[in-house]
């Protein structure tokens, strides 16, 4: 599966057994003309312990794209980051970030990429601004001169402005985590690395930051968001990835992934039992009865058989109360697709 | 969070307003490589200089070499009848009551076995260990600073820190020199006399010599803060193997390495107190820092450039 482009690849995924359920709703394609940002192929990771962080990672993540990454705690993310940024060394396999392999070409294509990875990390001795100042100092097609402009502007996008000439020990969590996404705006990016950049902020700073990220890919910034707040994904990405255990259990778009999450037909009714025989007998499959209600998986996806169900359920005098199917959410897919939830991978 | 400080300045719709006002939005994001330049390149050595003597620790290594000097001028002040020549004292220690400007030389000799080399690593030590230690170290390199030359602006900082070091002691010494011994032109060691500025252009040269000393200490430091993700625990095992190499060095059974050791020829500054001035075992130092800097910084290159940063 390492070269198809991003349907296809969900299309693999699922034939390796780790999905059930419908296909994809018709979602139209992922257009193979954009190049991707970033990909990998067989991205493999053994650390020297022998523990094997990532194993035979192949990601896609296409230009222009919020690509949301997700996976429990453990999964190997943050490897993967690391991998990206050439911080560390693949085992086996390729990395490609905006067109270059990593680690090998981190001087040509890191400037470009904007990254917080595994929360800010400050001068605590220094102030919010100086610690801009020493960041933006470290990357050599920085251009000194418009250092202090860029610097104020950085501190304005992430509304620290007020606070700049604190020292960054007296900084909260939150406003760390504000100066580290400042870090990453110092110049434009054409690819953003936000590893939980939402960490530690309030509820309104959280949607600031998502605001900030809508605003970045709306310049045509390709943001890669990983995350363990599935809303935050669904609220704020187009694609989406989930990795289980070092390895990547399923890619695509928002909706696609949403949309594996199968949703259920409801059927609210105080004729339960009478309902289940009917649906059962039109085909509706893991049908579970609860007071004054029945659900199921319908055989196809989709809306089309559901005006002949709800006329069948109707016909055999079943007094339906509600009709309808319930959506899936990210999580429900993610829950289904990592069997585990939130749990810590061993 | 601090609401106050914070949040009045942003709301989502202030933040939209300002990224409005930014050049990017009207246009894509530029793509492609930018170019690197002779300025953005510099910027990096020039804050890691700044940033080591903004650090409260440095001023502190500073202020305590700085004190050296004036401890060492009082009690010869006040033990003055009791100078038996130089023979149980340290160097020059004898000459220090008849020219303050002696001073400089003996607080040389006694901050060079010792404390010049413990302050320097600490500050050594720490460099690449210290960034990994509190995550900035991932920061600086996704920046990119770019490994090689991050690692030869913390040598420079180092050694930027090994002259302002040297020069801590001998200035507060030459100060001290004045204020508690009388100045004037100055007797050699060779017995031949010069004039008081002929002796301050040879402090000038020995502060010189003796920061440079230092380089091969600087190297291994470097190359032992790469091997950690622990400050401390580079600073400690630097400072360790000072003090382990200057024990060696004080072996008779050890005669046959002892000649390679860093320490080894650190105190032959003194042959600049000569008319005419003794070379040969400067320059036999000088070349052994050299070796050692070849060696260590290498190592530490080859070390840190390969190395995961997990930190």
């Amino acid at each position: 599966m390492t070269q198809s482009p991003l349907v296809e690849s969900i299309e693999s995924a699922e034939t390796e057994g780790t999905l059930t359920g419908g296909r994809a709703a018709a979602a139209d394609p992922a257009p193979v003309g954009p190049p991707s940002v970033i990909r990998t192929q067989g991205l493999t990771k053994r650390f020297a312990g022998g523990q094997l962080a990532v194993d035979g990672l192949d990601l896609t993540v296409p230009r222009g794209s919020v690509f949301g990454f997700l996976g429990p705690n453990g999964s190997g993310k943050t490897t993967t980051i690391r991998m990206l940024m050439g911080l560390i060394a693949p085992t086996s396999g390729v990395a490609t970030v905006l067109g270059a392999s990593m680690p090998q070409s981190v001087g040509s294509v890191l400037p470009r990429v904007g990254a917080l990875i595994e929360g800010p990390a400050l001068y605590g001795f220094l102030s919010g601004r100086d610690n801009l100042v020493r960041y933006d100092s470290a990357d050599p097609t920085a251009d000194p001169r418009t250092r202090a402009r860029r610097v104020g502007e950085a501190l304005d996008r992430v509304g620290l402005t007020a606070a700049a000439g604190k020292k960054a020990r007296a900084y909260s969590l939150g406003m760390k985590q504000r100066l580290g996404l400042a870090a990453a705006l110092l110049q434009p990016r054409e690819l953003l690395v936000l590893d939980e950049p939402t960490n530690g902020l309030d509820p309104q700073g959280m949607r600031e930051i998502r605001a900030l990220i809508r605003e970045l890919a709306g310049e045509g910034t390709t943001v890669f968001l990983s995350s363990h707040l599935l809303d935050e994904i669904e609220q704020v990405c187009t694609h989406a990835a989930v990795m289980s255990k070092g390895r990547l259990v399923v890619q695509g778009t928002v909706p696609e992934l949403a949309a594996r999450a199968q949703g259920r037909l409801v059927v609210r009714t105080p004729d339960a039992a009478r309902a289940a025989e009917v649906l059962a007998a039109a085909g509706v499959s893991d049908i579970r009865v609860a007071e004054g209600r029945v659900d199921g998986e319908p055989a196809t996806a989709g809306d089309e058989p559901l005006p002949g169900l709800c006329a069948a359920l109707v016909e055999a005098g079943v007094r339906v109360r509600a009709f309808g199917v319930e959506r899936g959410t990210l999580e429900d897919a993610f829950v289904a697709l990592t069997g585990e939830g939130f749990d810590v991978a061993g | 969070m601090s609401q106050v400080e914070v949040a009045p300045t942003v709301s989502p719709a202030s933040m939209a307003s300002m990224a409005s006002m930014a050049p990017t939005v009207s246009g894509r994001v530029p793509a492609g490589v930018r170019p690197q330049t002779a300025a953005g390149f510099l910027a990096l050595f020039r804050s890691e200089i700044t940033l080591t003597f903004r650090r409260t620790r440095t001023i502190a290594l500073l202020g305590l070499l700085a004190a050296l000097p004036v401890l060492l001028g009082v009690v010869v002040k006040i033990e003055t009848g009791d100078m038996h020549g130089g023979a149980n004292g340290p160097a020059f220690i004898a000459q220090v009551t008849q020219n303050g400007l002696f001073l400089v030389f003996a607080a040389l000799a006694v901050a060079l076995p010792v404390f010049l080399p413990m302050t320097v690593g600490v500050v050594a030590g720490d460099s690449i260990a210290g960034e990994a230690a509190t995550g900035t170290l991932r920061y600086l390199l996704v920046a990119p600073a770019g490994r090689t030359r991050l690692l030869a602006a913390k040598f420079l900082a180092a050694m930027v820190f090994c002259w302002a070091a040297t020069l801590a002691v001998a200035l507060s010494a030459l100060a001290t020199g004045a204020a508690l011994f009388p100045m004037g032109s100055m007797t050699l060691l060779s017995g031949d006399t010069v004039g008081l500025g002929g002796a301050l252009l040879r402090a000038v040269l020995i502060a010189g010599v003796v920061a440079l000393s230092l380089a091969g200490l600087v190297a291994i430091g470097l190359f032992v803060s790469t091997l950690t993700g622990s400050g401390i625990a580079a600073m400690a095992t630097t400072v360790g193997l000072v003090i382990l190499v200057q024990i060696l060095d004080s072996f008779p059974q050890l005669h046959a390495i002892q000649p390679w050791l860093f320490t080894h020829q650190w105190l032959t500054f003194g042959d600049l107190l000569r008319a005419p001035m003794y070379w040969t075992g400067i320059l036999q130092n000088l070349g052994l820092q050299a070796l050692y800097l070849a060696v260590f910084g290498s190592a530490a290159w080859a070390r840190f450039t390969s190395r995961d940063v997990t930190a």
